[in-house]
């Protein structure tokens, strides 16, 4: 098989698409949980300072979602028509929910009727809350395996996806993303906004200590194959334990006031968490729970060496790239969110 | 047709073609915004500022609703067109993908910068943020017609394993991506959208000037967009004539489709206008009697093949259609041909924004790089069936099997529903920017009837 540096193609790509759906997560992840605090605040500017802590990069952050759909096409077309479509309602929803984010953000600061910002923040929130659940939805279901029978092909009913595990993760997504959310925007914040958000960051904290607790438990008892890697690599202990003490760090950093090392954590917290998941899959992308011949692998969905190495190639330069429009962009918008005539 | 075929067909026309209003604009007002910021900092007249400003807005709201469209595409190819995903992710997947860290990050990421960070940087990286996001779209159009070539001229491929488990392999992948068609297409696309762009200052100019509200800066745009919209509709005649030698080619269908040529080897007509009865192999209209014999290998005579030299399986079976778009498009090219040359005279005479009937015609005229561009994608588009990828993967073939009907027509129905809620406050929002006008700093330049109340609050 065609190696690079000592890797396969095919897991070259898995890690590559990894690391994207985590810089996504990571980025977007912020963002989204802003927009699931929204509704907690209460005034007018509390609320424009929050909007406008996100202005100028949300959509850039959502460009990691945009390269990371376009990545899993490209390198393993099976598992992306294979996803999408079992998953075709929520996928849906989830666009449908995209949609009514942007216009939002977009619309609302571009009438002073109290009622139209009123309408906008409602659907700000409400599709904020939605994306970060319907993926939590999505990753739940795939984490404890879809009914593919042999042939890979879906044999489930829609009404099967929505099972209290799966829930239980997206709440736990979304009790992160929160968490998140409230971090980046303490950064960002002074006075009044800043006073309500440490308790709002103490509170999220709180509450995805507690769901990041039992969707542990829950995986351990229900989802034994998630964590069948360990018997094999005990080393690889670390990786939970971590996660664990980088979370408890974020309700210390609260304590202490050092909010951009809490916004790091739970940066970290995020990512490790899609690495946890990563692992427990690995090499397989898509798990069936009834016949493990269904499990598609990334060996039998890549797409040809040919295509996986030009496209390595392409990854290699262009990732840097994406990677400094993120930093200057990030550096040019540093600081506190001060309203100006720009600003939505 | 079965329902899932015929309402995932629906939906994916559906909303590309809402989709497709917004990058073309957006690709054009990017052109002319770069024009204008590069006149401020070069002659630092306060106008050229005042107009960027303006249109910054404007460019920001068709930006926004052209994204989160676009998002929808990308995801409908795996929602509704799994079978198909599979065929081609390495093509088109590849393509896709290059489009989403080659062009679009460096959009999106500069755009921020482009709205938002007037104060935050200076002129100069301000206008190179302009000029960034410029080039991203004009980027990301390049990826995306590339992969929709491919689909219409394959080359660079090969073709593994067999029946539903059938692929395409790239071979080569730079003849994927320069493939027959790809250039003329690519070409053809990006005029077109100059021309969208265009043709939105235009009409908006012309409008301050019938209402002579914001003359100087009205002015100033109306010459910037109407020098990009001549140059641009004289080059389309160019990139049209070769985009219809490719499909001449590559396509020999789609084009006896476009000119209603059923005859299986005879001379071939050229009609202005007319009507295809696709039922009795029949075309009636005004028509220069071999003519595309005579464009395609010229020689009036020359036989050229008819759609009954196609296999009936293998035919586009909305030739009308096709038929009629195409005409429209071209009718609708050489309007606009006409009128910027006429428009560059009148203001070379120095009458042309005196002359209100001419005004009022450009008020109008947004509408038909619109039109055109939306029936040269129908035309392209229809031509190609009943292939989806052109000789190789039939539209049937393509779709996803764990889609049932209902789940389709709920999708259609919550898309059509939220696109024509989105189309009208896209109408509101624009329309309440143009009647507020550019922010005029400096009051001497202009009457006293100009509003100088910020924008935002």
């Amino acid at each position: 098989m065609d190696t690079v540096l000592g890797i396969d193609l095919p897991t070259w790509w898995f890690l590559l698409i990894g690391a994207l759906i985590s810089g996504y997560g990571i980025l977007d992840g912020f963002d989204l949980g802003a927009g699931a605090l929204h509704l907690f605040f209460r005034k007018e500017e509390s609320r424009r300072i929050a909007l406008n802590a996100i202005g100028p990069v949300w959509d850039g952050n959502e460009v990691w979602l945009v390269i990371g759909a376009g990545s899993l096409f490209a390198a393993f077309p099976l598992v992306y028509g294979t996803i999408l479509s079992v998953f075709y309602l929520p996928f849906i929803l989830f666009l449908v929910a995209i949609i009514f984010r942007a216009i939002s953000i977009e619309f609302r600061s571009k009438e002073k009727m109290k009622w139209w910002r009123k309408l906008w923040d409602i659907s700000f929130c409400v599709s904020s809350i939605a994306i970060s659940m319907l993926l939590g939805l999505i990753l739940g279901n795939l984490i404890q395996g879809i009914p593919l029978n042999a042939n890979h092909e879906f044999v489930g009913r829609l009404r099967d996806f929505f099972n209290p595990y799966a829930l239980l993760v997206a709440i736990t997504v979304l009790s992160l993303f929160m968490m998140h959310g409230a971090m980046y925007l303490i950064m960002k914040t002074e006075d009044r906004i800043f006073a309500r958000l440490t308790i709002i960051a103490n509170n999220t904290s709180k509450f995805f200590i507690l769901c990041f607790m039992a969707t542990s438990l829950a995986t351990l008892i229900y989802v034994p194959h998630m964590t069948a890697i360990f018997k094999d690599y005990p080393e690889l202990f670390v990786l939970p334990i971590g996660a664990v003490l980088i979370v408890l760090n974020i309700r210390r950093s609260i304590e202490k006031r050092q909010y951009r090392r809490g916004f790091v954590s739970s940066s970290v917290t995020t990512a490790l968490l899609l690495i946890l998941f990563a692992m427990g899959l690995y090499p397989n992308l898509v798990l069936s729970n009834i016949d493990p011949k269904g499990h598609i692998s990334i060996y039998e969905a890549a797409s040809s060496d040919g295509s996986l190495r030009t496209m390595l190639l392409f990854a290699f330069i262009g990732m840097p790239l994406v990677g400094m429009y993120t930093v200057f962009m990030f550096w040019t918008f540093r600081g506190k969110v001060k309203l100006e005539e720009h600003s939505y | 047709m079965d329902n899932v075929e015929l309402l995932s067909r629906i939906q994916f026309a559906f909303t590309i073609a809402f989709h497709y209003i917004y990058p073309p604009l957006s690709i054009g007002l990017g052109v002319c915004l770069v024009v204008m910021e590069g006149l401020y900092l070069k002659t630092k007249n306060k106008v050229y500022e005042e107009l960027t400003r303006f249109w910054v807005k404007i460019f920001a709201l068709i930006f926004g609703i052209g994204v989160a469209t676009g998002i929808v595409m990308e995801f409908e190819f795996g929602t509704n067109w799994a079978t198909y995903s599979r065929y081609v992710g390495d093509i088109f997947g590849s393509a896709l993908a290059a489009e989403g860290i080659f062009a679009f990050a460096l959009e999106s990421a500069f755009l921020g910068i482009l709205l938002f960070g007037w104060n935050k940087v200076s002129p100069r990286v301000h206008f190179m943020a302009t000029v960034l996001v410029a080039l991203g779209s004009i980027f990301s159009a390049l990826w995306i017609v590339v992969a929709n070539s491919w689909q219409q001229t394959p080359s660079g491929y090969r073709i593994e394993g067999k029946g539903m488990q059938a692929r395409a392999i790239v071979t080569d992948f730079w003849a994927m991506v320069f493939n027959p068609s790809s250039i003329e297409r690519y070409s053809h696309v990006l005029i077109g959208a100059l021309l969208a762009g265009s043709f939105l200052v235009l009409s908006v100019s012309a409008w301050y000037i019938l209402k002579k509200q914001y003359i100087v800066h009205a002015q100033a745009a109306f010459r910037i967009a109407l020098w990009v919209a001549a140059v641009s509709s004289l080059a389309q005649l160019f990139t049209g004539s070769k985009s219809a030698e490719v499909v001449t080619k590559y396509q020999p269908a789609k084009l006896a489709a476009m000119e209603g040529h059923f005859d299986k080897l005879a001379p071939a007509d050229m009609y202005l206008v007319g009507w295809v009865n696709a039922k009795d192999q029949k075309t009636t209209g005004i028509k220069i009697p071999g003519g595309l014999s005579f464009l395609v290998h010229q020689d009036s005579k020359a036989p050229i093949a008819g759609l009954n030299s196609i296999k009936p399986e293998d035919r586009p079976t909305a030739v009308n259609f096709v038929f009629q778009t195409y005409h429209l498009m071209i009718a609708i090219g050489m309007t606009l041909i006409g009128l910027t040359l006429f428009s560059l005279f009148m203001l070379y005479r120095k009458k042309l924004f005196e002359t209100r009937w001419l005004m009022v015609v450009f008020v109008f005229s947004v509408l038909l790089p619109q039109i055109a561009n939306q029936v040269g994608w129908y035309t392209a588009e229809v031509g190609r069936q009943p292939w989806v990828v052109y000789g190789l993967l039939r539209t049937s073939n393509a779709l996803s099997q764990a889609v049932k009907a209902e789940h389709v027509l709920a999708s259609l129905i919550l898309f059509t529903f939220i696109y024509v809620m989105l189309f009208g406050l896209f109408l509101y929002l624009l329309n309440k920017k143009i009647q507020h006008g550019p922010d005029v700093i400096d009051s001497d330049q202009e009457e006293p009837s100009s509003r100088m109340n910020p924008v935002f609050n």
